[in-house]
């Protein structure tokens, strides 16, 4: 079997007395969506910030694309080719549509050390950037300031700018929050033919969603993968049956 | 021509009639004070690249305009006296050319720009408005503490330094001279504003977790922004110095951060033009109700408290109307 894209070993994360993470073990096999699921504080948000490097881990190592990136900060582990997308929209509000995903483009176009050249009409960086807020439905709003897009829409736009940085894989942070049945169901489809491009890790609520698109599902429970496998595979499963879906024993 | 583009326009003008007007009124000083003004416009663009565009709220941009102004004064005295600056391992002595004292200043300006932004930036907000205070205020009581160059008294530059082909003691050349700067820098900040650089500057200000997580550092950003930042306003320092023939250590005061500051503030934040109305107007004002009451700086005080709670985009947001652009 081939490497997986993206392997977590022993992954470990404590806030004093609390263990947000706890000797998690965890792969991303490519052409796979893999479903993070858990119930609210098990460390989902937590685990996804330690593998895009914004918090520092107590113990484990994250390989990505066959190299250790354990050491690495955010900054690098984007560069390498991972992109997150955020629980709640982070975007620069000031700045367009446009503009923010041309940021993600020129983060691997280069040139950021460039001070007289005119970006904000450089086809090098406008294309690609249209591109990416046609493929996440936003074509229209690229000239519209990011403060001023509905909720939806922002959601939208973080998946366009994870789209321009031409990844080589995926962590979504509940894609779906907040987007309504509608933009839920456009975006399962959208995601659903992603996962050839990139695989997915996607952490989310909408089981739905959930049970439409994974390959594969984990589940985090208190910062423990108590199972992972096929959807079949966990919805029989007892301990997550009692853990997550809140139900009595037999 | 939008709104914003027109009010450039007439300050320009308005620049460019300094010498009409002064020789109509037969008044040279008129000119000195359009010097200054030009001048301190130019110590501002320096910070509105730092405040306006990348958020940093910087209460240490003194430091550079007195490093400027140090290392022109420091230079021409050398000159002057005929004492060179250092005889091992080889003689350098000092010089009265500005061609040679920009770049040294502008070097200087950089490195001190270099440190204290490499310390400060990993602070942010209020932290940061003190640690870039707090250098400033140990580099002015260095210049107190330090007789060679004059101490608390200052040090004399006994005549203007010196450009090719120009009489630099002519007010009138003077400040054409830095009006030719002013509009260098002005050019340069808006190309800078309008790049990729710019884009990411600007990325950063608004929020840095985006620009880190599309693989954008957003501290080497930011420090370079400080640096350039940081050399705009010691070239100042150093034009600044030339302009008086004399350099002190109140240059480097933190009243002085604060007046660049204003300039910025008033004019209006991240606006090209905002440091070049700021200041006009601070100096006119300076000078219209400062001789009537020594108490003009109240004025100021209204004017600059107006501008805060009412019109975030200074003195060129409320004539120009309208959010500023990215």
């Amino acid at each position: 079997m081939a490497e997986p894209v993206l392997a977590i070993e022993g992954l470990s994360k404590r806030f004093g007395a609390v263990i947000a993470c706890d000797d998690v073990n965890l792969d991303l096999r490519e052409g796979e969506i893999h479903a993070l699921i858990g119930p609210n504080g098990a460390g989902k948000s937590t685990l996804i910030k330690q593998i895009a490097g914004e918090i520092a881990s107590d113990a484990g190592t994250v390989h990505f694309a066959g190299v250790d990136i354990s050491a690495l900060d955010a900054v690098a582990r984007a560069r390498a080719g991972l992109a997150r997308t955020f629980q709640v929209s982070s975007l620069a509000p000031e700045f367009s549509a446009l503009q923010n995903v041309m940021l993600a483009v020129q983060s691997g176009a280069g040139g950021t050390f460039r001070f007289l050249g005119r970006a904000l009409s450089d086809p090098a960086l406008t294309e690609p950037a249209m591109a990416a807020l046609s493929r996440a439905g936003l074509a229209e709003r690229a000239r519209m300031t990011a403060s001023d897009l509905s909720h939806g829409e922002r959601r939208q736009l973080e998946i366009a700018i994870a789209l321009a940085m031409r990844p080589k894989a995926f962590l979504l942070d509940e894609p779906m929050a907040g987007m309504g049945p509608e933009g839920s169901k456009t975006l399962t489809g959208f995601l659903d033919g992603l996962r050839e491009e990139a695989p997915i890790l996607l952490v989310e609520h909408d089981m739905d969603a959930v049970f439409a698109l994974a390959d594969r599902v984990s589940v985090l429970v208190y910062g423990k993968v108590i199972a992972t496998g096929g959807i079949d595979e966990i919805r029989a499963d007892p301990q997550v049956r009692e853990a997550y879906l809140g139900e009595e024993g037999p | 021509m939008n709104r914003e583009t027109a009010i450039n326009t007439v300050l320009v003008a308005g620049l460019a009639a300094v010498p009409l007007i002064a020789s109509a009124f037969d008044d040279p000083f008129i000119v000195t004070l359009a010097t200054r003004i030009v001048i301190f416009a130019l110590a501002g663009v320096g910070l509105n690249l730092a405040l306006g565009y990348g958020g940093l709220v910087s209460f240490g941009h003194a430091a550079f305009f007195g490093l400027g102004g140090y290392a022109a004064g420091i230079l021409a005295s050398h000159a002057l006296n005929y004492e060179p600056l250092a005889t091992w391992p080889f003689e350098i002595s000092g010089t009265t050319q500005m061609l040679v004292i920009w770049p040294i200043a502008m070097v200087v300006s950089a490195f001190a720009a270099l440190v204290i932004g490499a310390l400060s930036l990993r602070t942010s907000g209020v932290y940061f408005i003190m640690i870039t205070l707090a250098f400033a205020q140990m580099i002015f009581f260095f210049a107190i503490s330090w007789p060679a160059y004059g101490g608390e008294d200052g040090l004399s530059i006994y005549v203007r330094n010196q450009f090719p082909g120009m009489n630099t003691l002519d007010p009138t050349s003077f400040f054409l001279l830095a009006c030719a700067i002013l509009a260098l820098a002005l050019l340069f900040s808006s190309r800078l504003s309008a790049s990729r650089f710019g884009l990411a500057l600007k990325g950063a200000r608004q929020n840095d977790q985006r620009l880190a997580s599309v693989g954008i550092g957003p501290f080497r950003v930011r420090l370079t922004a400080f640096v350039i930042s940081g050399m705009i306003t010691g070239l100042a320092g150093a034009l600044f110095a030339d302009l008086n023939r004399f350099v002190s250590p109140s240059m480097l005061s933190w009243q002085t951060s604060g007046e660049i500051m204003v300039f910025v503030i008033l004019g209006g934040v991240g606006r090209l033009f905002g440091p070049v109305a700021g200041a006009a107007l601070f100096i006119i004002l300076e000078h219209s109700v400062g001789p009537i009451s020594e108490h003009w700086q109240f004025l100021l005080g209204i004017l600059l408290l107006a501008v805060v709670l009412f019109a975030r985009g200074g003195v060129i947001g409320v004539l120009a109307g309208g959010a500023r652009h990215g």
